[in-house]
């Protein structure tokens, strides 16, 4: 079985500051880590590697520095990886983003099975994983929360739908972007850090991919403009209720029901 | 102390409600059961009523009466006291303090936060932390109220850096006995000035004073911090470890050990995995600093000392999401324990760090000849165990007379290799006969002298400690 798994940086906390005026990021002596739902990714791949064996590649697009998640990733003893990195990538929008991803997977072999985390903690989009199979012409299954079984041929999953589960058998080559709580990640592994820190990460770059036409990647190839990015309106809704303790156990419960804290 | 105390009668409840709002005064049905114990539950005893008081007048008007009626009064915070501490065993006023919840004063020309008892440490940690600032003192339970971790000069996981409560106390007002209010330090740094009364009430158990406002020293908020969870083949290697890893000078702010067992619990507890559970014994280490590179370089030492050590890996968590998956299933260990059995009971014997291992093998060898199921957990670093007696499918008879055997070599052997009967859940009720044990006459004569110039007429929290 040989897996892909795509992963990208993202600053280390979720208060980032903006430039109000740019509608940038203040990214500057910000601490940076794996996007959380890409070790979910990479766990899900670990997996299925003790199960089935095979290899596990991973590739991330970003700057030079973008080369750390891909260590932490040899640190959770992921096989190979690659950094598709370009001036000419900067600016991509959620499309660039995943047609370069797709040629990059491309440039780096044949996969059977495309891992995703299901959306990054910067971005929150969830469209670059669906986005690259297209660009691919495979299937894929996003808000994957269980694999159920695989076989040589097809792996059957579990996908999380707001008010449903529904379970798909897929062909490979797919691929799947997944939930959070798949499985639970393991830690980077001191040891594995001695044995990778000289380990080469391979670049890639605008004139290493097949297609080679400027205007598809970075700002040139991103239809969406963002005229302004402002942080959402802090929602902190509360409610008191009274009662005797009884009817407010029975509405704490209904609410808890409502919210799927708990089940019947 | 032999002493007749007045029974509450309706004048006393009259009284009562005349100082506070009349809800806020519980008698017979209305009194909640959680009252009658604390979080061991093996020590019951209900209150004749219950005071929810909101400020230092109330409390001061409350203890003048009992002080003049002779009736016990026993102050309690959320409960979650570990030794019977806050059960009234001599009945009368169950004194509440957890609506007494507020800030009162961050300074931060001082580095110092005056907080009400009632405060619980979880909100401590969430409020300075949002200004940038650190109250180090980090026991598991974070729904203890800051009153109740002063009495019992809780410990906590960053002990082997920063020390324990008693260390990041500055002042206190206190209510004493007879409903008089003193204040004891302040907002400053040294002070030579007498004995330092202060430092008498912490780790009082609510026996001298009642703690109505504290005020707790902050330091600035660390930037970075970084766990390892080190799995090794066998507690005693992992265990054996800590030594050199204190003499490498690079030093933690904690140091726990844990078992593979305990880990299964937690996970069945909170119904999610731990990041590694493979081995049967692991070190769970962290360390802090103001950049990822001084945190790096400081423990990359450790683990390589770990590595040679015989640690099978060294993992690092490194981000909030991995500290949480770690960290969270580490402060339910004590939940999940007692989840895993039908009743228990503990030893949180302290002893000198080079004899964590000694002390672990021992509990091993009792778990063996006296057939009773033990679990334990705590803090390598600093030498406070956490060692749990579990009931399971034993007949209360068999439990009892294996529990009274187990304590007392336990306590023995904790004295033997220097250490004390408590770290930091204290003596209470429970742990009485442990301390006299260990102590002798001269010493407890000394606490009860102590005790006597607090409270001559022993109406605060009696039957405790020393009594």
């Amino acid at each position: 079985m040989n897996i892909l798994v795509c992963i990208k940086q993202v600053p280390g906390t979720t208060e980032v500051d903006l430039d109000e005026k740019t509608g940038v990021l203040k990214r500057d002596g910000i601490d940076s880590k794996m996007n959380p739902y890409d070790l979910y990714a990479i766990e899900t791949a670990l997996k299925i590697r003790e199960t089935q064996g095979g290899k596990i590649k991973v590739l991330s697009m970003g700057p030079p520095q973008a080369a750390q998640v891909i260590r932490e990733a040899y640190m959770m003893g992921v096989d190979e990886g690659a950094l598709l990195t370009d001036p000419k990538f900067a600016g991509a929008d959620v499309l660039a983003t995943a047609y370069t991803l797709s040629q990059g997977i491309r440039k780096m072999g044949d996969f059977d099975l495309l891992l995703c985390g299901k959306m990054t903690t910067d971005g929150d989009t969830a469209q670059v994983g669906p986005e690259i199979a297209e660009f691919l012409q495979i299937p894929h299954v996003s808000n994957v929360r269980k694999i159920l079984s695989m076989d040589e041929k097809a792996i059957t999953v579990e996908m999380d739908m707001p008010e449903t589960v529904e379970i798909q058998e897929v062909l490979f080559p797919c691929l799947i972007t997944v939930e959070k709580d798949i499985y639970t990640p393991r830690l980077p592994s001191f040891k594995l850090k001695l044995k990778t820190q000289t380990k080469e990460i391979p670049h890639i770059t605008l004139q290493d991919l097949e297609d080679q036409d400027i205007y598809h990647y970075g700002l040139n190839g991103s239809p969406t403009q963002v005229l302004k990015i402002f942080p959402p309106p802090k929602k902190e809704v509360s409610e008191v209720w009274t009662g005797t303790g009884e009817e407010l156990a029975r509405r704490l419960a209904e609410k808890l029901k409502e919210l799927k804290f708990i089940r019947e | 102390m032999s002493i007749t105390y007045k029974r509450i009668d309706a004048e006393d409840i009259e009284f009562l409600k005349s100082v506070c709002d009349p809800e806020r005064v519980m008698t017979g049905e209305a009194i909640h059961e959680d009252y009658s114990h604390d979080e061991l539950a093996s020590i019951h005893r209900y209150p004749d009523v219950v005071v929810e008081v909101e400020s230092r007048e109330e409390v001061a008007e409350i203890m003048k009466y009992a002080w003049k009626k002779c009736i016990p009064v026993t102050p309690r915070g959320q409960g979650t006291g570990l030794v019977g501490a806050a059960v009234p065993v001599k009945g009368g006023i169950l004194l509440s303090l957890v609506r007494m919840n507020k800030i009162l004063e961050l300074d931060e020309d001082n580095l110092t936060l005056t907080v009400e008892p009632g405060v619980l440490l979880m909100e401590i940690s969430k409020y300075v932390e949002s200004h940038d600032l650190f109250y180090p003192p980090d026991p598991a339970e974070k729904s203890a109220t800051i009153g109740g971790n002063i009495n019992t000069n809780a410990g906590g996981m960053r002990a082997v850096k920063y020390g324990v409560t008693r260390d990041f106390i500055r002042g206190l007002e206190v209510v004493l006995p007879n409903g008089e209010i003193v204040e004891m330090g302040g907002k400053i740094v040294k002070d030579s000035s007498g004995y330092s009364l202060k430092n008498l009430i912490i780790g009082s158990e609510g026996t001298l004073g009642i703690v109505t406002a504290a005020t707790l020293r902050l330091l600035p908020l660390p930037r970075i911090a970084i766990s390892l969870l080190i799995p090794f083949l066998t507690l005693e290697s992992a265990i054996g470890t800590v030594p050199k890893i204190i003499k490498s000078k690079n030093i933690p702010t904690a140091i726990e050990y844990m078992e593979r067992r305990v880990i299964l619990n937690a996970e069945d507890y909170l119904g999610k995995k731990f990041p590694d559970a493979s081995s049967d014994a692991y070190l769970l280490l962290t360390f802090d600093g103001n950049t990822r590179e001084e945190v790096e370089k400081q423990y990359e030492k450790v683990a390589q000392i770990c590595l040679d050590a015989g640690a099978l890996d060294v993992f690092i968590s490194d981000t909030p999401e991995r500290q949480d998956s770690i960290w969270s299933a580490r402060g339910a260990f004590l939940e999940a324990i007692k989840a895993s059995t039908t009743e228990m009971d503990e030893c949180d014997v302290v002893v000198p760090r080079k004899n964590v291992a000694t002390f672990i093998r021992y509990t091993r060898q009792i778990e063996k000849e006296l057939d009773i199921r033990i679990a334990s957990f705590g803090h390598a670093g600093d030498g406070n165990l956490h060692v749990y007696l579990l009931k399971d499918e034993m007949d209360d008879e068999t439990y009892r007379k294996k529990l009274t055997a187990a304590f007392d070599r336990l306590y023995k052997k904790g004295k033997e290799l220097g250490g004390h009967v408590s770290g930091e859940h204290g003596i209470g009720y429970a742990k009485r006969e442990y301390l006299r044990k260990t102590t002798g006459d001269t010493y407890m004569q000394l606490l009860r002298n102590i005790k006597t110039a607090f409270d001559a007429k022993n109406i605060l929290n009696p039957e405790k400690i020393c009594d």
